[in-house]
């Protein structure tokens, strides 16, 4: 990029009176395509954690009369060529495929459904208390066995986009809590051995070695088939994050070990030293704030990795299960090739999976970027 | 150096114990194993002989011992070259595994050649054109590349495979060669099908190593000595091939060695399960899935010792490739 000598010399000004903080903002800000994953993660998280019943226009659990059901177009302009302002999809027939033996249906253009801007439909409790009745879109006062279903339906006759939109929460979230957790593990026991060293230092660091000598998607696996049949379908989601936090806490833990390790000879920790504080003081107050930084881009990387590990786990039946649902218990069903052949619609999940995950490697890359805001460009 | 190999070779063969230890536990951490679901599979079913059954099936493979009497067994047996026997196919694990072994290596390999003979250039090319516009569109696309999972993309294949060509890719054969003992045609078959899992399979490697190739590149060019070649009026060609790129390509020998081996096992095993390909990867989840013990037990002690195998391979062939390293 081309900056003008004026800029440049902005630049410079602004550089010697700002804080590392706000020099970091003012690098990440200039990167576009950082921002624009990070804008996605916000809007995804948003939408699929804190408001996916107001999103969704249906309830997760709604079956219909409409199995297997084709997503509708939304139209502007109907079979009479006649155009409207607002979007229609149009009403759904039951019909007997011969060639493929099959019920599927078809769009009836005699009867239109106009889509209409924060409906009422089925009652919900936003984040388990808020009670409410309005989706951000649907039919108007909605008759028996009309629905619109931009992404089709599933085996039961659940709109597959109100599936996808839910499925997110959790798959999401396993990301975002596992990782806390791979931070929790891996900065504190990272901290400890490198501050400590000797015996301590020794037993972290062959468990870490043995771990990774371990190989990792097997013992993703091993440890997420122990998982018992019988536990509730929360308890597995927290065992699940348990497990993919502490499969992978090792990398971080050695990489804030060697960060501890040369921090701990610099003269502020040793003038604190003197200063009379105490251990933990010195780890969890001088220490680790001096790693934050480093840990923060480790961490937005591998998080995609996370809600891989979920999605796929989930995929294969070793993971979350129904009733839960997740983008991986989604994929499950759409995966096969029966799925694939006759609802390939459901392969939506997988784009959602991708946008999701090609947005933290954004993200992040655009954090390690800018968290060094004195190297060059 | 023998001191050093002995050394490594000690500490491998500690830690296949340990892995093969722990992987048995936690495969006997679930309540029940794989006769139990069995019995009740065969309850569901009526049958009235089926708890007999199941005890002569305990008693033959040995489930009703204690658990370090079955696992000592089981690992004085696995030095002898016998696995014990799969409970889901009531055969030897070894006739199972060798069975999918020369499948699993033949496309192990395929994607092996497909990354690197896609990552290296493109990583030089990206690296010595830095910023121009085809560096920025190979960043990109390797970008793209690192984060998408393999098997994702096999689900999408698939999709434009049965709806779109309106034909499978499944298997690495088709039907009238699936059976057929190996002849000319076979082999021509096999290569127009496996070109695609490998393909698929290349993706996120590819990417990866694009931009370690281009970074290692980067950097190695910045150094002295590419500037002593150029200034000796070397042509440019020979200064990057012969001078930087040699040195820049060291570090990679070290994804070589901890990739490319364990890769026969694990890599790509989530992609042969989209596909349906004959590869050991969709067998060892299977077995994890149903707690098939000695097949899933197996799978992971062999994956383990290709890991530790691969790694002292790449030291070894680090410091034969780059005299500055000394093992030591």
């Amino acid at each position: 990029m081309v900056a003008k000598a004026g800029t440049r010399r902005e630049v410079k000004a602004k550089q010697v009176s700002q804080s590392y903080l706000s020099l970091v903002w003012w690098k990440f800000k200039k990167n576009r395509v950082a921002v624009f994953g990070g804008i996605i993660l916000i809007l995804m998280y948003f939408c699929m954690c804190i408001i996916p019943e107001f999103i969704a226009p249906y309830d997760l659990e709604h079956s219909t009369n409409f199995p297997e059901a084709r997503p509708q177009t939304i139209r502007f302009i109907d079979a009479q060529g006649k155009f409207s302002i607002q979007p229609f999809v149009y009403g759904l027939d039951k019909k007997i495929d011969e060639k493929l033996r099959k019920r599927v249906f078809v769009e009836n253009t005699s009867v239109k459904y106009p889509i209409s801007l924060f409906v009422k439909g089925d009652k919900y409790k936003l984040l388990g208390f808020i009670p409410g009745d309005i989706h951000l879109f649907g039919i108007r006062n909605a008759q028996k066995d009309q629905y619109v279903f931009i992404m089709g339906t599933d085996s039961l006759g659940r709109d597959f986009f109100s599936r996808i939109i839910f499925g997110g929460r959790l798959s999401l979230l396993i990301g975002l809590i596992g990782q806390v957790l791979t931070l929790l593990f891996g900065s504190v026991l990272g901290a400890v051995s490198g501050y400590y060293g000797g015996a301590v230092d020794m037993f972290v660091q062959r468990f870490t070695e043995f771990l990774s000598a371990f190989p990792d998607i097997p013992l993703f696996m091993a440890l997420a088939a122990a998982i018992p049949k019988y536990w509730s379908p929360i308890a597995v989601y927290f065992m699940l994050t348990i497990i993919l936090a502490f499969v992978r806490w090792g990398g971080l833990a050695r990489q804030v070990r060697g960060l501890i390790l040369s921090l701990r000879e610099r003269e502020y920790v040793l003038a604190a030293k003197s200063a009379g504080a105490s251990d933990a003081r010195l780890m969890f107050q001088h220490l680790l704030p001096g790693t934050v930084s480093h840990i923060i881009v480790i961490a937005t990387l591998s998080i995609p990795g996370m809600i891989l590990a979920e999605t796929s786990l989930s995929w294969l039946g070793l993971g979350l299960r129904a009733p839960l649902t997740s983008w991986g218990v989604l994929l499950q069903e759409a995966g096969t090739v029966y799925a694939i052949r006759f609802t390939p619609w459901q392969l939506w999940t997988v784009i959602f999976i991708l946008i999701a995950i090609m947005a933290y490697n954004m993200l992040g890359d655009g954090l390690r970027d800018a968290m060094d805001p004195y190297g060059g460009r | 150096m023998v001191n050093y190999l002995l050394r490594r070779l000690g500490y491998a063969i500690i830690m296949v114990v340990l892995v093969s230890f722990v992987s048995f536990v936690i495969i006997k951490l679930p309540p029940g194993d794989f006769l139990t679901q069995k019995l009740a599979q065969l309850q569901a079913r009526g049958d009235r002989s089926a708890e007999n059954q199941i005890a002569e099936y305990r008693a033959k493979y040995g489930l009703d011992r204690p658990f370090m009497v079955q696992y000592t067994t089981w690992a004085v047996n696995f030095l002898k070259g016998d696995f014990g026997e799969s409970f889901e196919y009531e055969r030897p694990v070894k006739d199972l595994l060798g069975q999918r072994l020369g499948m699993t290596v033949i496309l192990a390999l395929a994607t092996l050649i497909i990354t690197w003979v896609i990552a290296i250039p493109l990583g030089v090319y990206s690296a010595i054109k830095q910023y121009s516009l085809g560096d920025q569109v190979i960043t990109t696309i390797s970008f793209i590349g690192l984060g998408m999972p393999g098997f994702l993309l096999a689900l999408l294949i698939l999709y434009v495979a049965i709806i779109i060509l309106n034909q499978d890719v499944l298997g690495l054969f088709s039907k009238e060669y699936v059976d057929a003992p190996w002849s000319f045609g076979r082999v021509i078959d096999l290569l127009k099908h496996l070109w695609i899992p490998a393909l698929i399979s290349a993706v996120t490697g590819t990417g990866g190593l694009i931009r370690i190739m281009r970074g290692n590149l980067l950097e190695t060019l910045g150094q002295p000595f590419v500037e002593a070649a150029r200034a000796r009026g070397l042509k440019n060609s020979q200064v990057i091939w012969k001078h930087a790129v040699r040195i820049a390509i060291n570090p990679l020998i070290v994804i070589l060695g901890s990739e490319a081996l364990p890769g026969i096992i694990g890599g790509g095993a989530l992609v042969s399960i989209v596909l349906n390909l004959p590869t050991i990867g969709p067998l060892f989840v299977d077995s994890l899935r149903k707690l098939d013990m000695y097949m899933a037990g197996t799978c992971i002690v062999f994956f383990t010792i290709l890991l530790l195998v691969g790694n002292l391979l790449s030291d070894l062939l680090l410091a034969w490739a780059d005299p500055r390293i000394r093992l030591d």
